[in-house]
């Protein structure tokens, strides 16, 4: 089982990255208000057939040939439930796959999320081939990062270049911080 | 607070002095295994701190990347570290505190831990 939110989240993307999506987006919405937090990860990857959606929360259902379980989205599963609330997946072959994860915010077993910034920075830095819009979203307002937009401003220079990575990590930690200011979480 | 702005500003700047300078060879590759028994236990803090002294040190021409499921998860995390004439070192149940040390000493020093690797460990 993971410690965090966040790493049950670079897990799940981590298979649209060995999908071959070219564009993968992760929001993580709160509110409160209606006591609900939630996780989308979707991508325009391979996409699964029926047959694989309907195993792919199985734990002993695995596609490698590295080792016999594949674990990544029944922790994400268990990780939902536990609070009460539930997981979702919509793929289709050749056009992609989204993973909805909907957990109750204010329940005892819900795991903290942990550095959701550090997950982020990390999928940028070592898929320079894909981009990724995040999303944090806390009731009606929210921040995002579009790799599409820094790729186009930074012409050239790698999303993966260190001084790039490092202006990364303090756009995320700057712009989340403006986002909860203020605000209990 | 870091905006688009900022990083025109960043973009122009790193322009000017990076010039014509093509990118160097990779002289080393630090590669961290991120499948979920690697995430599990602990991998993504020792990607991050690998990333961090890499910058710190200016190390240019040494690449960290990732990889899936080594197949070897009870020894996760797992850095495996390429140098440039292809032999490769394995480091298990590496921590962010240990990731220094291997930097300094493998990839500055050209001198493995040897404490840290998988001969040392596999019993």
């Amino acid at each position: 089982m993971m410690q965090e939110l966040s790493m049950n989240i670079l897990d799940v993307a981590e298979n649209s990255v060995r999908a071959g999506a070219t564009l993968v987006e992760i929001t993580v919405n709160e509110e409160p208000s209606e006591d609900v937090l939630s996780v989308t990860i979707s991508d325009n990857g391979c996409g699964m057939t029926p047959q694989q959606v309907e195993n792919v929360t199985d734990p002993f259902y695995t596609t490698r040939s590295t080792r016999k379980v594949g674990l990544g989205v029944p922790f994400f599963k268990m990780a939902a439930e536990l609070t009460g609330g539930k997981l979702e997946i919509h793929s289709t072959v050749g056009v992609g796959t989204a993973v909805k994860a909907d957990f109750v915010r204010s329940s005892i077993d819900l795991m903290p999320l942990g550095d959701i910034n550090e997950t982020i920075s990390t999928l940028i830095h070592c898929n320079p081939l894909i981009d990724f819009i995040y999303t944090r979203r806390f009731e009606y307002e929210q921040m995002t990062l579009d790799t599409r937009e820094f790729r186009r401003i930074l012409d050239g220079i790698e999303l993966s270049n260190p001084q790039v990575s490092k202006f990364i990590r303090e756009f995320l930690a700057e712009n989340t911080a403006d986002l909860l200011s203020g605000r209990e979480t | 607070m870091k905006n688009l702005a900022e990083l025109q500003a960043l973009r122009d700047d790193m322009k000017t002095k990076i010039g014509v300078r093509k990118d160097g060879e990779t002289r080393m590759r630090i590669v961290v295994g991120m499948a979920t028994c690697g995430i599990a236990a602990g991998a993504r803090p020792v990607l991050a701190a690998c990333v961090k002294e890499i910058e710190t040190r200016k190390l240019t021409d040494v690449v960290v990347a990732q990889t899936g499921c080594i197949g070897i998860c009870q020894f996760e995390p797992v850095v495996e570290i390429y140098d440039a004439d292809g032999s490769k070192t394995t480091y298990v149940h590496v921590t962010p505190e240990k990731v220094p040390r291997i930097i300094a000493s493998h990839v500055v020093n050209g001198s493995p831990v040897v404490e840290y690797t998988i001969g040392a460990n596999a019993n």
